[in-house]
């Protein structure tokens, strides 16, 4: 009876490590302050009505960024353990807190590094992207709303979901998995890693990657379908086109990460062999399905960072895009590509010289397009009248600190040199080199670019560029000492090393760096706030603060929920420079021509739907088969109440929008 | 403090090496001139420099000639780095033999959890975590795991390679002298990965042999038989060198045979459900 009420729930399960009690009471203060500030300032109902339960794809962005900021920061606090742990675990000195070394014993030092890997890819990069998406893409191609609302915000809730399940094992389990970011067997199955971690990374993969799949469905749903009249495929903004070719990615290669990581959790749960390494199980199989997700993953990371770079070059050289018919089919060919390379992560697998051969040149391959943006970035600067703002800041650290990357990328595609650099600190290196420049960087470009479209004043310029600064220094004193302990031999995820290795010096100055990029982070925080607090000086009165070249720059700052009071039309590329010079001016449109406009209505419908995933899920992670079970059942219910749900908009009538209209440019003079 | 990969002490690391120099230089002959061109038109045409104020051209946007130069200097770069990538990969398989005169030595690796079993079949004998061998021989390792998959890797020698339950890699290296050199696991296998280090030592033909010769007569090295292994078997880290003054004969194919079993094998108890 207690099995089937709790299943393999102990009171062990409770936080009683250091870390876990920490955590769990740094959660619980957490959410104690917010919900007494949220009670004190009575905004409980704001809360729930103007944001929590939106279908508006802006709010849903907004929400989107502060929750991968604040998992920005977990993932950023595991990065900072670990390297604590890399300067100080050298040789025999003595450990602290209970470890042999250093002060984090082996499996909690492997269980950070794994947190660590996941978040900051499923939690903070795609957190972000599906933001800016959210917020920007829109915009762009003159659409009020996403084709899916509702689905929009329940991609956005199982995100929210995953987010907090992948923290969950702090309150309830006190471990992790201690595998790795992918978490391969035979290491990941039962046999060797007992316990709830390996299921609690299961279980929070498969929640955000569900909301992940409908917000790729939904993306792709409404790039395709739900352009301004005139806006062809090829008169797309490039920001546009990058998320459709990543959300095309997150369409085909999700469903892989789902089925391969449920037929793991299969072998654990009913004792199945798809990957075991008895009774016919193979768990090569899974490497490959594995990274058959993981490298398209990859791209879907930085790919849209290409299309924010785009946009920032050209609007900051005062010029349109050089190439633009070459940049589309660039980012189509990287996107087709990386579907072709997934066996190099693994050359020293033993598949034979002909097929690593193949999948290394197919790699070299993938250069090719994205050395062509770099020319035609450089070609767009080429007689521009450029202006060092944040962004462009952001996009010249990127190009330098990139291209290195790519080489390094390049020079792990020749099986010959991998077979020496697999699984060492340099292979960490290439791939922070390219998360941190192309996603990152990208992505703090497209916040500080796109920041006045949704509040309507643009961010500090002075502490924005410190920042880039701190980030760009750190960046470099953090992971070159990687590339050159790659060198000597060093691997990854060594929570310690002899003292002979002579390794110990890179490791320390590597852990400054990670303190110059934590004064980095600090320096983007303290930027919001004063921008915050002078924002009536740097007041975004024209829509269009920097001269941008597409649609969103045409609407009033802060951009109403309505988006556009009149439906825009497109003849052209570069739709509102075009506009603009054909003489267009900010203000409201022509009396006449505003429309009723159909809205989505907000629901709560995705929240409770994720909720009981959530609850699914816990059940599955213990074993507690009546939680599965009405968890499951409560979220399929939920689906169908929502699907006989017919009163889902609401009319906004023309003359409403054209009173709103009117207002928002006339706050603005 | 050695240089690792930069200090290579056998063939196959020393072509590994000039690969991966090789293959940087020909990058930076594209990337080089590039980052120039980027940052020296990032200053030049910065807004405000009136040296360049009158070239201000916003509607440029390129020809398609251009933009077949793009692609094309990529893709003669790629072209080249493909035909040494096809070359090398092949030259360097780590299944093929070091072409030597000398007959190689075979030594039979088995990752266990977390330390390195190594069984010389030709001499009897096994060692933990101490591979002797001689240089200038090759040395040809057949590699299974009773353990999760593990990476076997001496960088100074060359290649790695992944050690795997139920199936068999291969690897060939040679020292092209004497010296110790630091192995290691690459891929993480559980709480012992970090000590999974072992030394490699590369001695003179003669110097091995009278090593065999030693750990035979060794009256503190015992015998590895099956019971002695599965004790070995159970984990443990940062495990110091040990020796076997025989081994049993069957002892490798019996830990590749053993996750073969059909379902009575041992390692399936402990399922749940």
């Amino acid at each position: 009876m207690e099995h089937f009420l709790l299943g393999d729930l102990t009171w062990s399960a409770l936080p009683h490590q250091w870390f876990t009690v920490g955590a769990t009471a740094t959660i619980v203060a957490g959410l104690a302050v917010l919900a007494g500030l949220l009670t004190y300032l009575k905004k409980w109902k704001w809360l729930w009505k103007e944001w929590l339960t939106s279908t508006d794809p802006k709010k849903i962005g907004i929400m989107y960024i502060v929750m991968a900021s604040v998992m920005l920061f977990r993932g950023g606090l595991d990065a900072a353990m670990i390297w604590l742990q890399q300067a100080m675990s050298a040789g025999n000195a003595p450990g602290f807190l209970g470890a042999a070394h250093g002060y984090l014993d082996a499996n909690h030092f492997q269980q950070i590094f794994t947190a660590h890997g996941d978040i900051m890819v499923f939690f903070v990069t795609m957190g972000f992207f599906f933001g800016l998406i959210n917020l920007i893409v829109p915009l762009q191609i003159g659409a009020r709303d996403l084709a899916f609302p509702f689905m929009n915000s329940l991609g956005f809730w199982l995100y929210v979901a995953g987010a907090v399940f992948i923290n969950m094992f702090f309150v309830i389990g006190g471990q992790f998995a201690g595998s790795g970011w992918l978490s391969l067997p035979p290491l990941s199955e039962l046999q060797y890693s007992p316990g709830t971690g390996i299921d609690y990374w299961v279980w929070s993969l498969q929640i955000s990657g569900l909301g992940s799949l409908l917000g790729g469905i939904n993306f792709v749903a409404t790039i395709l379908k739900m352009r301004a009249k005139g806006m062809t495929l090829m008169k797309m903004p490039l920001f546009t086109w990058t998320s459709l070719c990543s959300m095309v990615l997150v369409i085909a290669s999700f469903p892989v990460l789902t089925i391969t990581t449920l037929l793991l959790w299969a072998d654990r749960f009913f004792g199945m062999h798809f990957f075991t390494t008895t009774a016919g199980g193979n768990p090569m199989l899974y490497v490959n399905l594995i990274w058959m997700w993981g490298h398209p993953e990859v791209y879907i990371l930085v790919i849209p960072a290409f299309g924010i770079f785009s946009e920032v070059v050209s609007t900051f050289s005062g010029k349109r895009i050089f190439g633009y018919v070459s940049m589309v089919m660039a980012a189509i060919g990287i996107t087709l590509l990386s579907f072709l390379v997934w066996l190099h992560h693994f050359f020293t697998m033993g598949a034979g010289a002909d097929v690593d051969a193949f999948f290394g040149i197919m790699t070299g391959v993938i250069a090719i397009p994205t050395a062509v943006q770099i020319f035609n970035w450089i070609a767009t600067m080429y007689r521009g009248r450029i202006r060092f703002t944040t962004p462009m800041m952001y996009f010249l650290g990127f190009a330098g600190i990139f291209t290195m990357g790519g080489m390094a990328g390049v020079l792990l595609s020749i099986p010959g040199a991998d077979f020496e650099l697999h699984n060492s600190l340099f292979l960490v290196a290439h791939f922070h080199t390219m998360i941190v420049s192309a996603a990152l960087f990208g992505i703090f470009a497209g916040i500080t670019y796109w920041f006045p479209k949704v509040t309507g004043f643009t961010l500090n310029e002075r502490i924005g560029r410190r920042a880039f600064w701190l980030w760009v220094v750190g960046y470099f004193v953090s992971f070159i000492p990687l590339y050159i302990l790659g060198f000597l031999g060093a691997t990854r995820r060594l929570d310690h090393y002899a003292a002979s290795t002579g390794w110990q010096p890179l490791f320390i100055t590597a852990g400054v760096g990670v303190l110059i990029i934590a004064a980095g982070a600090l320096t983007q925080v303290w930027q919001v706030i004063v921008s915050i607090r002078e924002r009536d000086e740097h007041r975004d009165t024209t829509g269009d603060p920097w001269g941008g070249h597409s649609l969103e720059w045409s609407t009033p700052s802060p951009v109403p929920y309505y988006s556009f009071a009149v439906a825009p039309e497109v003849d052209s590329r570069d739709a509102f420079w075009e506009m603009k010079k054909r003489g267009w001016k900010p203000g409201p449109a022509a009396p006449g021509t505003y429309k009723d406009i159909v809205m989505a209505k907000n629901t709560g419908m995705a929240i409770y739907l994720s909720g009981f995933v959530f609850l699914g899920a816990f059940g599955l992670v213990w074993h507690i088969i009546w939680l599965a079970v009405a968890g499951i059942g409560g979220a399929i219910a939920c689906f169908i109440i929502q699907s006989f749900d017919e009163d889902t908009e609401y009319i906004l009538p023309a003359a409403e929008v054209e009173r709103l209209d009117r207002m928002a440019w006339e706050r603005n003079k | 403090m050695t240089v690792g990969v930069f200090d290579p002490q056998g063939p196959i690391a020393g072509q590994e090496r000039d690969l991966i120099v090789l293959a940087i230089g020909l990058m930076l002959l594209i990337a080089i001139p590039m980052l120039i061109l980027l940052y020296t038109f990032a200053w030049r045409y910065r807004a405000g420099n009136k040296k360049s104020a009158d070239a201000y051209q916003p509607d440029h946007v390129g020809s398609f000639g251009r933009q077949l130069l793009w692609w094309c200097i990529p893709a003669t770069l790629i072209a080249v780095l493909a035909v040494i990538n096809w070359k090398t990969t092949h030259a360097l398989d780590p299944f093929a033999p070091i072409p030597s005169s000398t007959p190689p030595l075979t030594v039979e690796v088995v990752a266990l959890q977390w330390k390195w079993l190594f069984i010389y079949p030709q001499q009897g004998i096994a060692t933990v975590n101490w591979l002797e061998f001689p240089a200038r021989t090759p040395v040809h390792f057949l590699l299974t795991a009773d353990a999760p998959m593990s990476s076997f890797w001496i960088p100074q020698l060359g290649s790695q390679i992944y050690a795997m339950s139920a199936m068999q890699t291969q690897l060939y290296l040679e020292a092209s002298s004497t010296g110790e050199f630091v192995g290691k696991d690459t891929e993480i296998n559980g709480a012992g990965y970090a000590g999974m280090t072992f030394t490699a030592d590369a001695v003179s033909e003669s110097d091995f042999n009278a090593w065999v010769a030693g750990v035979k007569a060794s009256s503190s090295a015992p015998a590895l038989t099956m019971g002695a292994y599965n004790a070995l078997a159970a984990p443990s880290a940062y495990v110091p060198p040990a020796f076997y003054s025989s081994a049993d004969p069957n002892l490798y194919d019996y830990v590749l045979m053993k996750y073969m079993v059909p379902s009575s094998s041992p390692v399936m108890t402990g399922m749940k459900m």
